[in-house]
């Protein structure tokens, strides 16, 4: 059969363009396939339509006027992005924050964890042929922007961190509510599971599908659930704490062959263990201040410091450089979707075309943060 | 407890979030366990070592990088978490600071290297080393214009093929460049390439 192709296709090399207009690039992607016949000889992305200068505008901004710039580059992500800020800031200040407002934080990152997840599984889902997970999963992620939206007012864009600790007190009821929202969590979890993780179609499809080994997954600096997937128990909430994730427990899933089944296995777990932080976080949620003593200009002192979070995504970092102005001399974002996506043509060589979908959806790139 | 002794009580200790936040302070990090460590490896490497918030940085020469960064890789620091660049315009010693931040898995430690390199000097490329430097060096170049030597493809990456100037230099417009006829030809050369200082050169 492979010797009847060569002969027929005469083992000739083309160049097609994936994207930028495709509906599964998610977002304005674009990739220079070279394929021969359906198998993928080498893909380069190109990157860069979203570009808005963020970095630049933080050298304009004040440190407090940076924040809501966070928000729009992991658009799908916006309370992990503004915690690495104001923890940088914070660090680079030496300001020690109230636990309230610590936990307040914990909470709200979770949840997006979850959703940011839960757009992840509904689109990566839908873009391999799963259309039916879509509305179930997107019911739910509804739920926690409901409570964000009680929170904060927005939700998406949240810009609900400040440095020194959050804007307000969560509203009465609210923990009550989100209590609910995790309560009911699992179950769903469950029943998504159910229409996938034994499903033929959805394992033919993931399974052996973007291997890439524990030592060329380091190589190439991925963070988040494509390392994890190559079995690296590696997570910044655990190696480097902040806030307060060294009180709560949770454990770091792992897959085993680094295929695109195991990356799903891991976010399908992660999710499980959000849910378990943010029980814990609502059990000790402490009373107090939710903001801490800070100036009324923030004026870092000199210096430079490189913070980084957990994201949804990966290691989100930021480095800032001051000059002991109330605008940041530097801002540098770590983005974790940039240097996952960097694997790409790594993960699809020697695969079909169809699969090329299935390794942008388990790579989980959001291009707002890729381009920033 | 009596009504004089409850007004006589000191007022509680203020908790840590109420006081006036006391920032890091810089000092010399020359004796750290890190900066030791690379010294006894690469010895004469390290030009100036400092400590700000718990973050060891060190700065080493142009022509000794690639022995340094060879040599911490051998020292496990096998993971390459970032890699950008600082633009400090007037500095004598170099306009540009190139900035390594690197992971090593086995004790969780991290170092910052960096280098001082004048603008138009080319910096050998870490690809090599860490295959992950691939786009963050075409990300430096594209925005600050700093030439990796020995990059396998060192072509624009945010910006696009032709596009005049690098964005996060201090002395790019932060309102942009018109891009279709650039405003300033005599500082932005058309087809992209190193920015010219005014004045001709």
């Amino acid at each position: 059969m492979a010797d009847l192709q060569a002969t027929l296709l005469g083992g000739e090399e083309m160049e097609v363009s994936f994207g930028p207009q495709h509906p599964a690039t998610h977002g304005v992607l674009r990739l220079l396939l070279k394929v021969d016949g359906e198998k993928i000889v080498d893909a380069k992305p190109i990157i860069g339509y979203l570009h808005r200068g963020t970095e630049k505008l933080f050298e304009r901004e004040t440190y407090p006027q940076c924040i809501p710039h966070t928000d729009r580059m992991d658009y799908t992500a916006a309370a992990t992005n503004n915690q690495g800020f104001v923890g940088a800031v914070e660090k680079l200040m030496g300001i020690t924050i109230p636990p309230r407002a610590a936990y307040i934080r914990m909470i709200l990152a979770e949840l997006q964890r979850i959703a940011s997840h839960i757009i992840w599984l509904a689109t990566h889902a839908l873009d391999i042929g799963a259309v039916t997970p879509f509305f179930y999963t997107f019911e739910e992620r509804e739920k926690i922007l409901d409570l964000f939206e009680e929170y904060c007012g927005a939700r998406l864009t949240l810009n609900t961190m400040r440095i020194g600790g959050v804007p307000w007190d969560l509203p009465e009821g609210w923990t009550h509510r989100c209590r609910r929202f995790v309560d009911e969590l699992p179950k769903k979890i469950e029943d998504w599971e159910r229409l996938l993780t034994n499903n033929r179609i959805w394992k033919a499809r993931t399974v052996g599908v973007g291997v890439i080994d524990a030592e060329k997954a380091i190589a190439w600096g991925l963070t988040g659930p494509p390392l994890r997937g190559s079995g690296v128990a590696w997570d910044i909430r655990k190696v480097f704490p902040y806030d307060h994730y060294n009180e709560v427990e949770f454990h770091i899933p792992t897959g085993k062959n680094g295929d695109t089944y195991d990356r799903y296995l891991v976010r399908m777990e992660e999710m499980r263990q959000s849910v378990r932080i943010i029980r814990q976080c609502l059990d000790r949620l402490p009373d107090g201040p939710v903001m801490a003593w800070v100036p009324k200009v923030i004026r870092p002192p000199k210096g430079e410091v490189y913070f980084s979070v957990e994201g949804p995504k990966g290691e989100l970092g930021y480095y800032i450089v001051s000059d002991g102005n109330v605008t940041p001399y530097r801002v540098r974002v770590r983005p974790p979707c940039f240097v996952n996506l960097q694997a790409l043509p790594e993960l699809v060589k020697g695969h079909l075309v169809a699969d090329v979908v299935a390794v942008i959806g388990t790579l989980d790139i959001v291009l707002g943060e890729i381009d920033r | 407890m009596s009504e004089e002794n409850k007004v006589q009580q000191p007022a509680p200790p203020k908790m840590p979030w109420e006081e006036k936040p006391v920032p890091p302070q810089p000092q010399d990090a020359g004796e750290h366990p890190l900066v030791r460590e690379l010294e006894a490896a690469v010895p004469g490497a390290v030009v100036e070592a400092l400590e700000f918030a718990g973050q060891v940085s060190v700065v080493v020469a142009l022509d000794g990088l690639m022995a340094v960064l060879s040599a911490l890789k051998g020292m496990g620091y096998r993971f390459l978490v970032d890699l950008t660049a600082v633009d400090w315009k007037d500095r004598p010693e170099g306009r540009f600071d190139v900035v390594y931040w690197l992971h090593r898995h086995g004790d969780s430690a991290r170092l910052r290297v960096k280098v001082r390199v004048a603008d138009g000097v080319e910096v050998p490329s870490a690809v090599e080393l860490w295959p992950t430097a691939n786009w963050m060096e075409r990300e430096v170049f594209d925005m600050f214009g700093i030439y990796f030597a020995n990059h396998p493809n060192l072509e624009r990456i945010l910006t696009w093929e032709g596009f005049s100037g690098h964005p996060l230099r201090k002395d790019f417009p932060i309102e942009g460049i018109d891009t279709g006829a650039a405003v300033y030809p005599d500082i932005y050369p058309p087809g992209g390439g190193p920015v010219k200082p005014k004045g001709g050169a």
